[in-house]
């Protein structure tokens, strides 16, 4: 077979991006998840907090210790697939992602080793501190990067002098038109994300009988945070889709599977766009829907694809979009029966139906396949630019001969995939190991002395 | 100079800085890895919790260094990681599998440790050798040949050692008693290798590049730099003398460390001024590839502002962790 470079760079990028995004959207929200249960723990001094926060801290340091690994592989992507990006923009792309390192990397990773490890050797101020300064760095993180991709999508505040990019307002650049609603959404994404898998996690051991007193605490924690956040996202994602009918029509278009401009379009819920055809097949829709959802009225004109020299592919963008849809609902569907079967059970799980424990179970890791559905609906929407509508994905990519690329793609996806299914795979491990979670980080067991005052007491409680 | 001219010579300055840092902060980490297993098994963890509360801020040095190299360099960025498209792959490839089996290893269950052991050594091993070839490849412009690919591989040998005395280094300064004396005698074990690819890189750089060989051997530069070898010779010696028998397993653990810091900073300065104004040797120089001069500016304010910041609580992690290594809790 012969592969065109630049796809295959496009999709060693994309794996790269697929792999990475999962852990941060764990860890940016899980951060503050953490400071809450310190802070409940020193406030009440009830212990279930103290050991739901140790489990989670060890999730915590998993997610972030993969996060970090798969983000230093972007760093150096950028350059080996990318490099005409950075010749071209680098004027206003490498400060935003030099300010991400300085005021963002250093920050999580070093408090990271105090949070982590530093209990007993600084104060419970101290600690909070460096708790609280990890999860501060992991969001100014997201910001720093989201300024950028954002500005990929909805440039401004920028001159070309010689085909170079130069800043004219860093104000504009930084608060370009889609940063805010793209910024809010990805928050949401994260904290929803989080709030499934500690909810789920918790169901996981509930069914598994092996619940413990920190369990219910961390179950209701999670779905109460899902129920609340759930409805805000719906209509955080509304405003970004209108943000984004404004700016990037041709995304909007290729979403909805309108080929040809047209008035009172229907939403379409299932359908086989043809791309050769410039059709859709077996369309199932509703009349009128999609007009009315993105210009409030029911004959209100949507602009087709035909009306852009340049669009996304349409099928990538059609399903993904519908999928995280569909997952959407359904957070909103198991979150609100939850939280409303829980509460009325006085959140006591073992109380409940086990089919709603098992619903909340199997949307564990329903936030990572709605993140990654949607951030295809972004990122393959810009397509086939780079910088929309100015710089083109093709004429900035790499030499590398496409032998290479594939080799190397190989390689990170194999690493990807085992990563994936370990990562998953400890975690259920960890989920079902007695709760015992005083236990020594490094210790082969032979000289671990484990402070009695802790040890098993939460078992028992 | 102009500022717009001398903006360069910072960022190189800060380049050089930030790389230096990572080669000997995550050069012990990396050392310890390559240690993993020739010690047993309950002296792994001992060594795993020495580099625990370090491991992830010490890598972050490596994406500043490629960052300024990305953001200030741009147009050196792009040539330098095409030309080393594979290795860049094998080292990260190697670092995701260092990093994650940093965490694995301990909470994946009991049957899994080895397992997860392996990876660790393995991954810091495949890095180091990366690294290796990177800088060897890096030092003669990418120069494609026998002799340079020769050269290229000396080094993707020598600096894997260098990392070992490093991590060896390191673990005399952070354990005690057999672990220590082991480590004293990896570190003496990791000299000699040291020391001949030292003196076999001085001798061949400026054989493979005569750009480097005009800047040195040429007076009275040439005088003028004596210090450099002289400096680097007399760090080895101390190292020798404090490796052997006791010395460096008493007050004096901290010694060993410092010389082999000694060592890479001579190194390093050695390599800054064979380079220097190159950011691709003999074909792009700093002014060429630098950015425009307000994006420069910029990033240089930040850079004033936060990097004191990083290295004030740097030195405040190290300082919590301060002494010998103990058993990791998460609290």
């Amino acid at each position: 077979m012969d592969f065109d470079p630049v796809l295959l760079a496009r999709m060693q990028f994309a794996a790269n991006i697929t792999f990475h995004i999962l852990f941060p959207t764990i860890s940016i929200s899980l951060g503050w998840m953490l400071l809450f249960m310190r802070w409940r723990w020193l406030k009440t001094n009830h212990r279930p907090w103290l050991t739901a926060y140790r489990f989670w801290t060890k999730v915590f340091a998993l997610t972030f210790a993969l996060g970090v690994v798969s983000g230093i592989t972007m760093s150096f992507q950028f350059g080996t697939n990318w490099p005409g990006f950075m010749e071209k923009v680098g004027n206003i792309a490498g400060p935003l992602l030099g300010f991400e390192v300085l005021t963002a990397f250093f920050l999580e990773a070093t408090f990271l080793g105090v949070m982590l490890f530093g209990h007993g050797r600084v104060s419970e101020r101290v600690h909070l501190l460096a708790t609280f300064l990890v999860a501060f760095g992991t969001t100014m993180s997201a910001f720093w990067i989201l300024v950028l991709n954002s500005w990929m999508q909805t440039p401004v505040g920028y001159e070309i002098i010689n085909g170079e990019f130069h800043v004219k307002s860093w104000l504009e650049i930084i608060f370009n038109p889609s940063f805010p609603y793209r910024f809010t959404h990805m928050l949401l994404a994260s904290l929803l994300t989080m709030a499934f898998l500690v909810a789920g996690v918790s169901a996981w051991q509930v069914l598994r009988g092996k619940a413990n007193a920190s369990t219910p605490l961390a179950l209701r924690a999670g779905l109460t945070l899902a129920a609340l956040l759930i409805p805000v996202q719906i209509f955080v994602g509304d405003m970004h889709g209108l943000n984004t009918l404004h700016h990037q029509p041709q995304k909007i278009a290729a979403i909805e599977g309108v080929w040809h401009t047209e008035r009172g379009a229907p939403l379409l819920l299932f359908a086989l766009p043809n791309e050769a055809e410039k059709r859709n097949d077996l369309a199932i829709g509703i009349p009128k829907m999609a007009s009315l959802i993105l210009t409030h009225e029911w004959d209100g004109e949507l602009k087709g694809l035909n009306e852009f020299e340049a669009h996304p592919p349409v099928k990538p963008l059609f399903f993904s979009f519908r999928i995280m849809v569909a997952i959407g609902s359904l957070m909103l569907l198991v979150s609100w029966v939850g939280w409303w079967l829980l509460q009325r059970r006085g959140w006591q799980p073992d109380r409940a139906p086990r089919w709603l424990i098992g619903s909340i179970a199997a949307m564990t890791f329903s936030g990572w396949i709605a993140t990654v559905a949607g951030w295809y609906v972004t990122e393959i929407g810009r397509q086939p630019w780079i910088v929309q509508g100015l710089i083109r994905t093709a004429d900035v990519a790499s030499t590398t001969p496409a032998p290479y690329i594939a080799l190397t793609l190989t390689g990170y996806l194999i690493t990807y995939v085992l990563l994936i299914i370990a990562y998953v795979s400890v975690l259920r491990y960890m989920a079902e190991k007695p709760s015992d979670s005083y236990d020594p980080v490094t210790s082969g067991g032979a000289h671990a002395p484990l402070p009695t005052q802790f040890a098993n007491k939460e078992t028992a409680a | 100079m102009s500022w717009a001219e001398f903006l360069p010579v910072i960022f190189m300055g800060l380049m050089g800085l930030a790389m230096f840092l990572y080669v000997v902060l995550d050069g012990f980490d990396l050392g310890v890895g390559m240690l993993l297993h020739r010690a047993e098994d309950s002296q792994k963890d001992m060594m795993i919790a020495s580099i625990g509360p370090f491991w992830d801020a010490n890598e972050t040095w490596l994406v500043l260094g490629v960052g300024i190299l990305l953001i200030a360099f741009p147009k050196a960025h792009g040539v330098v990681m095409t030309a080393l498209y594979l290795p860049i792959a094998v080292m990260l490839i190697g670092l995701i599998l260092r990093g994650v089996a940093f965490d694995f290893r301990v909470k994946a269950q009991d049957t899994h440790k080895p397992l997860w052991n392996f990876v660790f050594f393995a991954g810091s091993t495949v890095t180091s050798i990366a690294q290796g070839w990177m800088l060897g490849r890096f030092i003669t412009g990418f120069a494609d040949g026998f002799a340079y690919s020769l050269f290229a591989l000396a080094i993707a040998l020598a600096l894997p050692c260098a990392y070992v005395l490093m991590g060896a280094a390191w673990l005399v300064l952070k354990t005690e008693g057999d672990l220590q004396q082991r480590a004293a005698h990896w570190g003496r074990a990791a000299l000699v290798p040291v020391v001949v690819g030292m003196s076999l890189i001085s001798i061949a750089t400026p054989w493979v590049s005569e750009t480097v060989a005009g800047r040195w051997f040429s007076l009275p530069q040439f005088i003028g730099l004596l210090p450099i070898p002289f400096a680097t010779f007399a760090c080895f010696v101390a190292l020798r003398w404090t490796l052997s028998g006791q010395r460096a397993l008493g007050t004096l653990c901290w010694l060993p460390f410092i010389l082999t810091v000694g060592v890479f900073l001579m190194g390093g300065l050695g390599l800054a001024y064979s380079l220097y104004p190159y950011v691709v040797m003999d074909r792009i120089t700093i002014w060429q590839a630098a950015s425009a001069t307000e994006a420069l500016n910029l990033i240089l304010a930040g850079c004033i502002i936060t990097v004191p910041a990083i290295l004030a609580y740097t030195l405040f992690a190290h300082r919590v962790f301060w002494g010998k290594a103990t058993e990791l809790r998460y609290g």
